[in-house]
C-alpha cells in the first residue's frame, strides 16, 4: 500500500537514478566506446608446480575512450566479473570463487579505471590506472600497445600482480601456486 | 648320409652358441624391464588414487609426479625398443606353440601400451591446459591445442589404455609364474639372473 503514494523523498530518489543513468549513458555515448566482449581477451596466466596455466574472464566490459590525436585525453574503464574465470574444470572454478581466493559473492567485480593516459614509446600509451580487486586497490602504470583491428581499435598489455597482495589464495597452497599472476589483455574496441 | 661324428658336433655347436648368445637378457635389457615394471606400478597406482581426491595443493603436485612418471616411461620404453631391436634377446625356452605365440603377441601388445598410454595422457594435459613440465624443470610442448571437449575424450582413453595394461601385465606376470613354479623352466630366471651380457 505504501509504495502506491509517492513521497517527495522517494520522487526525488528517483530523479537522482533517473540523472545519474542518462550522465553514464551521456557519458558513453561521448566519443568513449564500448569494448567489444567478442573480440576481447582477458588472460591469466598463474604458475602452479612450476606449469603455467591459462584462465580466461569470461565476462567483462568497459569503455575506451582513446583519441590517437590526443592520447594524453584518454579513459580507460573496465569492470570484470570474477565469478567469470575459467580454469578448465567446474571443481577449480568453484573453489577460486570461494572466500580464500577471488571471494565473489562478497567482490563480483574486480575494475581497472585509468587516472592518466600518456604517450608511450612508438604505438603505445603508458596507461596508469587503479586495480580494484577483492577490496584492494593499487595503482598500476603499464605500456599498452595501440593497434587496429579491422576497423576498430585494439589495445594489447600485460600486467603481473602478487595474490598476496590483493589476499587472494589459501595459505596451503603456497608451495604448489607461484604468488605472481601474469595477465594479459587484448581489448578490442 | 649322416656320419657318425655329428650329433657330438651339434652338441658343440650349442655349447658355443650358448656361449655366444647367453640364455639370459643383457643386464640393460633386464635393468631396463624392471625399472619400467616399477614406473608403471608407481604411476598405475598414483593415477588411480589421485583422480578421485577433491582438489588440493597436494592433488596438483601427485598430478605432476604422475605426469613425470608417465614421461619417463615413455623415454625408457624407446630406448628399450632400441636396445630390444639391437640386442639378440636370448633364444626362446621350449613350450607349447600356442604359448610362444600368446607371450610374443603380449610383449607386443605390451610395448605398444607403453607407448601409447604416456603419449595419450600429454595429449590429455595439452588439450585441457595443463601442460607438462618435466620435474618442474622443462616444460614440454602442448601437442593439441586447448580443448576441453577433447580433453574429455582423452582422459577416457587415457584410463582405458592404463586398465588395459594392468589387466595385460597380471597375464603376464601369471605367465611367468607359472613357467617358474610349474613348468620349472628358465622363462622368469633369463630375466632376473644378473650376468655379464
Amino acid at each position: 500500500m505504501q509504495a502506491t503514494f509517492p513521497t517527495p523523498i522517494l520522487s526525488a530518489a528517483a530523479l537522482l537514478i533517473a540523472l545519474a543513468a542518462a550522465a553514464a549513458a551521456a557519458a558513453v555515448a561521448a566519443g568513449s566506446t564500448n569494448i567489444d566482449p567478442a573480440k576481447s581477451t582477458l588472460m591469466v596466466t598463474f604458475r602452479q608446480e612450476n606449469v603455467p596455466v591459462d584462465a580466461p574472464f569470461k565476462r567483462f566490459s568497459g569503455h575506451i575512450d582513446y583519441d590517437p590525436a590526443l592520447p594524453g585525453a584518454s579513459k580507460a574503464a573496465l569492470e570484470i566479473t570474477t565469478a567469470s574465470l575459467d580454469l578448465g574444470s567446474e571443481d577449480y572454478n568453484s573453489e577460486v570463487r570461494k572466500k580464500d581466493w577471488l571471494d565473489s559473492g562478497s567482490f563480483p567485480t574486480a575494475t581497472f579505471i585509468s587516472t592518466a593516459i600518456k604517450p608511450g614509446a612508438a604505438g603505445h600509451i603508458d596507461a596508469t590506472g587503479v586495480l580494484t580487486l577483492k577490496g584492494k586497490t593499487q595503482t598500476l602504470t603499464l605500456p599498452v600497445a595501440v593497434g587496429k583491428a579491422g576497423t576498430a581499435t585494439s589495445f594489447d598489455g600485460e600486467l603481473t600482480i602478487l595474490r598476496s597482495y590483493f589476499g587472494i589464495g589459501d595459505k596451503e597452497w603456497n608451495d604448489v601456486l607461484d604468488d605472481k599472476v601474469r595477465v594479459r589483455f587484448h581489448i578490442v574496441e | 648320409m649322416s656320419s657318425p661324428g655329428e650329433p657330438a658336433a651339434r652338441a658343440v655347436s650349442t655349447a658355443v652358441d650358448a656361449l655366444a648368445y647367453p640364455a639370459i637378457y643383457t643386464r640393460t635389457a633386464i635393468a631396463l624391464h624392471w625399472l619400467v615394471a616399477l614406473l608403471i606400478a608407481c604411476g598405475f597406482s598414483l593415477g588411480t588414487y589421485m583422480v578421485d581426491l577433491h582438489i588440493s595443493p597436494r592433488k596438483l603436485r601427485l598430478y605432476s609426479y604422475h605426469k613425470w612418471i608417465g614421461i619417463t616411461v615413455l623415454a625408457l620404453v624407446l630406448i628399450r625398443l632400441v636396445w630390444r631391436l639391437t640386442h639378440k634377446p636370448p633364444p626362446e625356452v621350449p613350450m607349447p606353440n600356442w604359448q610362444l605365440r600368446s607371450a610374443r603377441a603380449t610383449h607386443y601388445l605390451l610395448y605398444a601400451l607403453m607407448i601409447v598410454t604416456p603419449l595419450c595422457g600429454w595429449l590429455y594435459s595439452s588439450a585441457s591446459g595443463y601442460p607438462v613440465v618435466y620435474l618442474k624443470m622443462w616444460q614440454l610442448p602442448d601437442l593439441v591445442h586447448k580443448n576441453p571437449a577433447l580433453a574429455k575424450v582423452l582422459v577416457q582413453i587415457h584410463g582405458f589404455l592404463a586398465w588395459s595394461i594392468f589387466w595385460i601385465v597380471l597375464l603376464h606376470v601369471a605367465a611367468a609364474l607359472k613357467h617358474h613354479l610349474v613348468d620349472r623352466d628358465d622363462t622368469l630366471r633369463r630375466m632376473l639372473a644378473w650376468r655379464r651380457s
